[in-house]
């Protein structure tokens, strides 16, 4: 059981010393590689709990797809030096008092709903269904989101759906003078279509048509 | 007391686990070598030991003996984190290979989530070190194999969704046990021959190198590495390989199963049912190394996303109506 703690300790103790970290550095880059470590311990504590099946697609999705591609865009775009230009620039920015605001918002609306939250021995009276401790997370998570929760559950795809069509749309650009690779036409060419046989005249040569 | 004593036990296992993959990725190293020699009619290393065999440990011991070279503007803390990365990501996988029934280190309910979601951080050693050598040849490099790694590890994922339609488990000793009558790579021949592609490009092997592709990038994201810190990535590369191997076989080979429940077969010890079927897939991707030309990158791309995404979604279809019509979900 002690040990139980200190390992919980040490892994909240890294989430809330990275999460610190995403805002304070200075480098972009390093900003990327802390929340990755905040989101890995965070996903050790949530592997803590028993929700390991939760802990596993937050590594999945969180650290092996999205950080990535945060990672690919702060490296591309150098928004290290934008970052620094801007905080050493003289003029005043308009940013700081609207995040200010949003943050403040955000705070506010986290007490209260942590306040209503119910802790664990409450918890366990006020919810109707029985736990079942024989099934695994996999299997009870599955079990509900696709009977009970089923139309949430599409239309959350729905929206996902809609997201990714937007963002293709919004980034396709149809270029001209872009050279394809079609398999097919390479594949069905044939000596007829490459070869031309021609008899050349004394003195005359050939004109090829372009 | 006691529990200091179970602590100690669980390190002396790990190390029980851990010193043979070291020993053998250093074995496998030369095996690829001899591989590719053998087509291409040469000799490959045979002179320091007995078939060479101690080649890769010379090669190892000069590294060590190297200096370390740290260019002056890379940021030097990333740098030297990009190889432990890439090496610690390799090695804490195998916590979760079944090699028997008994034998294994941790038997988590999750444990394919778990090999999926530590090859899908590989990549990070990867892009660290490409974007902490501030060069542009490895930078190019971590860029390519980033796109190329997220790529893959997509059909890779709907792969095992289709093994876990047939299997109702993520428990990797029940994805094992459940291929005790048939094999999944007989019913999942396709989704196998897939795997087994988008394994050699998750591991950056040929003929999907292009993150190390000599003639364009010299070294790709190892361009700035030298010494122990090479040999590191390079170890990590070659673990990495033989986990996907390890993966492969337990996925679809039946993993420590024995081909056939009779006499002569089944009193082989179980581990090295799993030794010989990872030895089987790697001979494979030496082979592979050998006889196929490099992939050009949009082609890559093409294979990725327009090809076999579209092919195993519509399998995982077809698995899923297969097994809902005959009957034959598991768990009912």
């Amino acid at each position: 059981m002690i040990a139980h703690a200190i390992v919980f300790y040490i892994f909240s103790l890294i989430a809330i010393v990275s999460a610190i970290m995403v805002t304070v550095s200075k480098n972009t880059v390093n900003s990327v590689f802390f929340l990755i470590l905040d989101f890995i311990s965070i996903s050790c504590l949530f592997i803590m709990i028993g929700a390991e099946f939760l802990g596993m697609i937050m590594l999945i999705v969180y650290v092996g797809a999205v950080a990535v591609l945060f990672l690919f865009v702060v490296m591309m775009l150098n928004v290290a030096q934008q970052k620094n230009e801007w905080f050493n620039s003289s003029v005043r920015s308009s940013h700081i008092p609207v995040g200010l605001l949003v943050s403040i918002i955000i705070f506010f609306e986290l007490i209260i709903v942590i306040g209503g939250w119910k802790y664990k021995p409450d918890l366990l009276d006020s919810i109707a269904i029985e736990i079942n401790t024989d099934l695994t997370n996999t299997q009870s998570l599955g079990s509900v989101i696709y009977t009970d929760y089923i139309h949430l559950f599409q239309l959350s795809g729905m929206v996902l759906l809609v997201a990714m069509i937007g963002a293709i749309v919004l980034t396709f650009r149809q270029r001209s003078g872009v050279k394809r690779q079609s398999y097919f036409k390479q594949i069905s060419r044939d000596r007829k279509d490459g070869i031309e046989l021609v008899d050349v005249e004394n003195n005359k040569g050939v004109k090829i048509d372009a | 007391m006691a529990e200091l004593f179970i602590f100690f036990e669980q390190i002396y296992k790990i190390l029980f686990l851990l010193i043979p993959v070291l020993v053998s990725v250093a074995m496998i190293v030369w095996l690829d070598r001899r591989v590719w020699a053998f087509v291409q009619k040469r000799r490959g290393p045979n002179v320091v030991g007995p078939f060479g065999l101690f080649q890769t440990l010379a090669d190892a011991l000069k590294y060590v003996f190297k200096e370390i070279i740290i260019p002056a503007s890379s940021n030097k803390v990333i740098f030297i984190l990009a190889p432990i990365v890439t090496m610690t990501l390799a090695l804490i996988a195998w916590a979760v290979i079944p090699f028997s029934e008994t034998f294994v280190l941790a038997d988590i309910n999750v444990g394919i989530l778990y090999l999926f979601a530590v090859s899908s951080l590989g990549v990070y050693g990867i892009i660290m070190g490409g974007w902490a050598s501030n060069s542009k040849y490895p930078f190019l490099g971590a860029i390519r194999s980033a796109a190329q790694m997220v790529s893959y590890e997509v059909s890779i994922g709907v792969i095992i969704i289709n093994v876990l339609l047939c299997v109702g488990s993520l428990n990797l000793s029940d994805i094992v046990l459940a291929q005790k009558d048939l094999w999944l790579v007989i019913p999942l021949f396709p989704m196998f021959i897939i795997f087994f592609i988008s394994a050699l490009a998750e591991t950056n092997r040929p003929p999907f190198d292009l993150p190390e592709a000599e003639a364009e990038l010299v070294a790709g994201y190892q361009t700035e590495y030298s010494g122990m810190m090479y040999a590191m990535f390079w170890l990590g590369e070659y673990a990495n390989i033989l986990l996907m191997c390890a993966m492969g076989s337990i996925l679809f080979l039946g993993g420590w199963l024995s081909p056939i429940d009779l006499f002569p077969f089944n009193v082989i010890p179980a581990p090295i049912w799993l030794i010989l079927k990872i030895l089987f897939l790697f001979i494979l991707f030496a082979l592979i190394k050998a006889i196929v030309p490099r992939y050009r990158y949009d082609q890559l791309m093409k294979l990725g996303w327009k090809i076999f995404l579209p092919f195993s979604l519509i399998y995982v279809v077809l698995t899923a109506s297969f097994l809902m019509y005959f009957d034959l979900l598991p768990g009912n």
